[in-house]
């Protein structure tokens, strides 16, 4: 196999006060590949995703037990300062959250908050970041506008694009295209087939459509397990287990 | 049929009927300060000169200026609002970004909310026990506005806390994503989005800092200073304070009305204009935003 080990979850378990949002979890993830949790609501994948950033330390009756090695290091262990880690693994929203600042200092944020001073480099990583957002054509003249002065679909490669100028390693994704419209949603999904080359990309999604369409691996979780994965392909058309036919084909969930 | 028909006749009326009261209650309003603007500009346009604006008063005060007070008024409000505003803003951080629930924010909420339930005479006293006597800084524009300044720090802490609450946790989500600490996420992107909301309070403390006399009248003000203040330490006259003086205490009461009232109609002035300078820029920063 040409693919190499980004993230490995290991015998992982979370709980929310006494409530366990996730049993057990083992889960590889590939670099430069799409991995894509599926499932209903409430079935532990949103909460999956942010053990990743440890995005759930914000919440303080939260805890989270067992191991997840990000290039063999474990990101829960004491010694990982969680601000680096984030600026490794970079996160989109489910709706767009651009800062009520320009354009151009939305996609600085990350680096000047990193302590980047350098003018040139800044701007040159802005610029970087947009086209790699595929978004540059539509805001390089008006980069000094109001974020919010964009369209929601806008908003949200800019928020992609504000992720990427820190060059994460990966990029998390929560249901990046459900508060958007299809055409929004499309060039969305045409922009995560790009990034791939460049990233390892883990989105959440309710949309299994999407799931099919961008993902090369699918985890279908549910109830706080992780209950089957595979090639996408295999999982949406040989699944091994009847709960997740069922779930494929609109039975539940 | 009919008894439909009458039905939806009586709930019109009563809409029109409740609509019709609360448009009184809207109007009684306008009207308020329509009237009390009359009295003041009938009573009071009179006083209003080049000298008066400029001069400080002259024989026992039944004639000149009122120079004085509006400096001290100036400088006793500014400083209020310079004093509230850090701890106010600051309070509202802690009690909003950063303390976790529990007894300690309970009894922290309970104290302000009794702070600001506080009559204002009582602020006074409190200054003349506390700044005055007891840290020395003697009856002086410090004591004052420090007076002034506890006073209005409820109204600062309840409108920041108010502003913070409104910026939505999805500002703090993508900031803290991008590797930002806490402290970056309050500065860089929490405290902006909530300065607009924090200057409703600057706005709000500001007119009731240069409008109150009782937290003054034993802390800062004087019946007369025949002089300007030349540092923090001084006494100063001011608006409210020589109002009340004019009107209770002065020798000629009933010659002296048209100062009490063109006195008055300077201090709303006053207040209008510090607003208006905190509400221009408070646009300017919306606008800003998006």
């Amino acid at each position: 196999m040409d693919k190499s080990l980004k993230i490995k979850i290991k015998n992982l378990d979370f709980y929310y006060g006494n409530f366990k949002a996730l049993h057990d979890i083992f889960l590889d993830i590939y670099a430069n590949q799409v991995t894509a949790f599926i499932g209903p609501s409430g079935c532990g994948k949103s909460t999956l995703l942010r053990c990743l950033n440890r995005m759930n330390d914000l919440i303080p009756i939260s805890r989270v037990e067992g191991q997840i090695l990000l290039d063999d290091q474990n990101i829960n262990d004491p010694s990982v300062d969680v601000v680096t880690l984030r600026r490794n693994v970079g996160m989109v929203f489910q709706k767009p959250n651009p800062f009520p600042k320009t354009i151009f200092e939305n996609v600085a944020y990350g680096l000047r908050v990193n302590g980047i001073k350098d003018k040139a480099y800044i701007a040159n990583q802005v610029e970087k970041s947009l086209h790699q957002a595929a978004i540059w054509d539509e805001v390089k003249d008006r980069i000094h506008d109001s974020a919010l002065s964009l369209s929601g679909g806008q908003q949200q490669r800019l928020c992609i694009a504000r992720a990427l100028a820190m060059e994460p390693e990966v990029v998390l994704m929560d249901e990046p295209a459900s508060a958007l419209d299809p055409i929004a949603t499309q060039k969305i999904e045409e922009l995560i087939h790009q990034l791939k080359k460049s990233y390892t990309i883990i989105i959440v999604t309710h949309n299994m459509q999407q799931a099919a369409r961008v993902s090369d691996i699918t985890a279908f979780f549910y109830l706080g397990k992780l209950i089957e994965k595979d090639d996408t392909e295999t999982l949406f058309t040989k699944p091994k287990l009847q709960q997740t036919e069922d779930y494929i084909t609109g039975r539940f969930g | 049929m009919d008894k439909s028909r009458g039905l939806k006749a009586r709930r019109k009326i009563v809409q029109g009927i409740w609509f019709g009261l609360f448009r009184v209650c809207a109007a009684i309003n306008g009207m308020a300060l329509l009237i009390i603007l009359y009295f003041m500009l009938a009573r009071g346009w009179r006083a209003i000169n080049w000298t008066f604006l400029t001069q400080p008063p002259t024989d026992s005060m039944t004639r000149g200026g009122i120079l004085p007070c509006i400096v001290g008024t100036l400088c006793l409000s500014l400083g209020a609002i310079l004093v509230a505003l850090f701890i106010g803003v600051a309070t509202a951080i802690y009690l909003n970004e950063y303390a976790r629930p529990g007894r300690l924010i309970r009894v922290i909420r309970l104290g302000i909310n009794n702070l600001a339930g506080v009559p204002s005479i009582v602020f006074g006293l409190f200054g003349l026990a506390f700044f005055v006597v007891w840290l020395h800084f003697g009856v002086s524009i410090l004591s004052g506005a420090l007076t002034l300044g506890v006073m209005i720090l409820p109204l600062i802490i309840g409108s920041s806390e108010q502003a913070l609450r409104a910026v939505p946790d999805t500002y703090r989500e993508a900031s803290l994503g991008l590797g930002a600490t806490k402290w970056q996420t309050i500065y860089r992107v929490i405290l902006p989005a909530a300065l607009p909301g924090i200057l409703t309070g600057v706005i709000l403390g500001i007119s009731r800092a240069a409008g109150e006399t009782a937290p003054i009248m034993f802390t800062a003000a004087v019946f007369y200073s025949p002089s300007m203040p030349s540092s923090i330490f001084d006494e100063i006259m001011a608006l409210p304070y020589h109002i009340y003086v004019l009107a209770t205490a002065g020798t000629e009461i009933e010659a002296t009305r048209h100062l009490q009232y063109g006195t008055a109609l300077v201090l709303i002035a006053l207040v209008l204009g510090l607003n208006l300078v905190a509400i221009i820029y408070r646009g300017h920063l919306r606008r800003k935003m998006g």
